[in-house]
């Protein structure tokens, strides 16, 4: 019996493997460095240039001609390795490799910490450097040390004003910010199969805020059903007990909404604790809360109001922002003020598109409120779209309960 | 071979946001980024770190995958960085820059003392007291031993 990386991986906890990496993924950050490095390695012909993705998002399109001048070069090397590239607008790394780029069962390095994310679709992936990246691109292969594994059983299901955010927050929250350094997070139970894909998406995205490897979810009907959507025909995969280094069991019905308070992601309180607080900017969207089904649940609260502070929605991928387009999700949420981005990451990491100014508070629904990170001197919460959305409605912290 | 240094003390979970900022990684100029290293945390630190040996608390550079972070620190010239325990991603691309990163518990000195290692025999010592360390990996030892990824996917 072995937890889902032991099986992936091939090994027993603990063990070092070498291991090919089926898809390996860098955005134009960490792209440019490992460009520098495959260089200085002395440009090797890549081992599978038919597996490596470079996806524009951290800072697309670009800020400043520095910026315009180091992408332009990652272009120029992409197509000379031939590397699939997405260029600006394409979307997020994370999203793109979840829209029917990462199977089941597959071992996916991204050279970018929340290259956890996939996991949700039952693969082992896991961030990386931009130096380990330039060896994958040169060997197609990397070494890994196979994880021990906390177990996360979730029963039950969530109130309607709840989201898989609130209990990835929960979650960091009581394992804390180091609590699964070097550890893999399974997620399992009926609460985890009720799940939708967004939701198994934005809990294995904040594996990494608590020092995880990676989170991973069983694939299972819902994974087969999603996949299949982008062409994929998949066999679920069997659930099996292992060994596990610590075990969590979560009632989603017990689930209230939260916040992870300035500035570490593990202090978390319940959104009541803040209620109240002024708000300049309120941010929905990054590759943990920027897909359709947020950006519903987002108009879905804001349709036919407006906005009471700078609110800022940013859609995933390009997919996400066309179905936003034709369902009508998007029209609501221009309709009720908010400022509309390119898809990408955003202002999460403070480069462009909405940084904060010095004294200002926010609400936002990505991963990270490390300080300075969103803007030097500024503070900001990390909540659900259902908090973000109640909140910038009344720009000040608002709970959620009663608006959906 | 023993490598010694003053200690500049930091506190734990220090992200790599703290060790270098977002807004200046946008060049390949390592210098900058030796320049602005722990700027956001003290700015009075990077002048410091030149021969000295960080010692941090748990979860040492947690946070984004930015390999600009062990750089900055590298190029700023500290000799090693030691913590009880490391965030992965940033062990995993100190060890890939060469820059010697060593986990040990319960070590304790004050800021400014001096902090004597030998990675290969498995020792940290400070005020007199030697501790135990936890030992790399032999692929991760062969990775700094060569100086880093680089030139151990050169030599090899």
């Amino acid at each position: 019996m072995s937890t889902l990386s032991e099986r992936i991986l091939g090994g027993p906890a603990g063990s070092y493997v070498d291991r090919v990496v089926d898809r390996a993924f860098a955005h134009d950050g960490t792209g440019v460095l490992a460009m520098e490095a495959y260089r200085q390695m002395g440009n090797p012909k890549p081992a599978r240039p038919e597996t490596v993705s470079i996806i524009y998002d951290h800072i697309a399109p670009a800020n400043t001609s520095q910026t315009a001048t180091l992408q332009n070069e990652l272009r120029l090397f992409a197509a000379e390795m031939g590397f699939a590239l997405t260029d600006i607008g394409g979307g997020i790394c994370h999203q793109l490799m979840s829209e029917g780029r990462v199977l089941p069962g597959e071992v996916v390095v991204g050279a970018d910490s929340h290259s956890c994310t996939t996991g949700a679709l039952g693969a082992f992936s896991t961030g990386m450097g931009a130096t380990d990246m330039a060896a994958i691109w040169a060997e197609g292969s990397t070494w890994f040390r196979v994880p021990e594994t906390i177990s996360i059983n979730l029963t039950g299901r969530l109130p309607t004003w709840c989201e898989a955010k609130d209990i990835v927050l929960t979650v960091t929250g009581r394992i804390g910010m180091d609590g699964g350094t070097y550890r893999a997070l399974e997620y399992t139970g009926d609460g985890a199969t009720a799940l939708s894909m967004a939701g198994r998406l934005t809990l294995c995205n904040m594996a990494v805020e608590c020092g995880a490897k990676t989170g991973l979810f069983y694939a299972d009907k819902t994974t087969q059903h999603y996949l299949a959507h982008y062409g994929h025909n998949i066999q679920p995969q069997k659930v099996e007990e292992g060994t596990y280094c610590r075990e969590l069991c979560i009632d989603l019905a017990d689930a209230e909404p939260v916040l992870s308070v300035p500035h570490r992601v593990d202090t978390v309180a319940p959104v009541t604790e803040y209620a109240g607080t002024h708000l300049d900017q309120v941010f929905v969207g990054t590759c943990t809360n920027g897909r359709y089904e947020d950006l519903e649940r987002f108009a879905h609260i804001v349709r036919g109001k407006e906005v009471a502070c700078r609110t800022i929605v940013v859609p995933a991928s390009r997919a996400i922002m066309q179905q936003a387009a034709e369902t009508g999700v998007l029209t609501d949420i221009i309709a009720a003020g908010c400022v509309v981005g390119p898809p990408g990451c955003g202002p999460c990491l403070g480069m462009h598109l909405g940084v904060l100014g010095e004294g200002e508070t926010a609400l936002s629904t990505a991963n990270r409120n490390f300080k300075n990170r969103m803007g030097v001197g500024a503070k900001y919460f990390l909540g659900s779209v259902a908090t973000a959305a109640a909140s910038a409605l009344k720009g000040e912290i608002t709970s959620p309960e009663g608006a959906i | 071979m023993t490598l010694s240094g003053k200690a500049v003390c930091i506190g734990a979970d220090i992200d790599t946001d703290l060790v270098i900022a977002g807004r200046y990684l946008r060049t390949k100029d390592t210098s900058v980024w030796a320049e602005h290293v722990f700027e956001d945390l003290d700015p009075s630190l990077a002048p410091r770190l030149k021969g000295a040996v960080i010692v941090a608390g748990n979860n040492m550079g947690c946070g984004s995958s930015r390999e600009q972070a062990p750089v900055a620190i590298r190029e700023a010239g500290a000799v090693a960085v030691i913590a009880p325990s490391f965030a992965r991603i940033f062990f995993r691309n100190a060890i890939n820059v060469g820059l010697p990163v060593i986990e040990c518990d319960g070590l304790v000195c004050a800021d400014g003392s001096t902090v004597m290692f030998s990675m290969e025999e498995g020792w940290v010592e400070a005020g007199g007291i030697r501790y135990p360390i936890r030992p790399l990996s032999p692929k991760m030892q062969d990775i700094l031993s060569a100086g880093g990824l680089v030139s151990y996917w050169r030599n090899r």
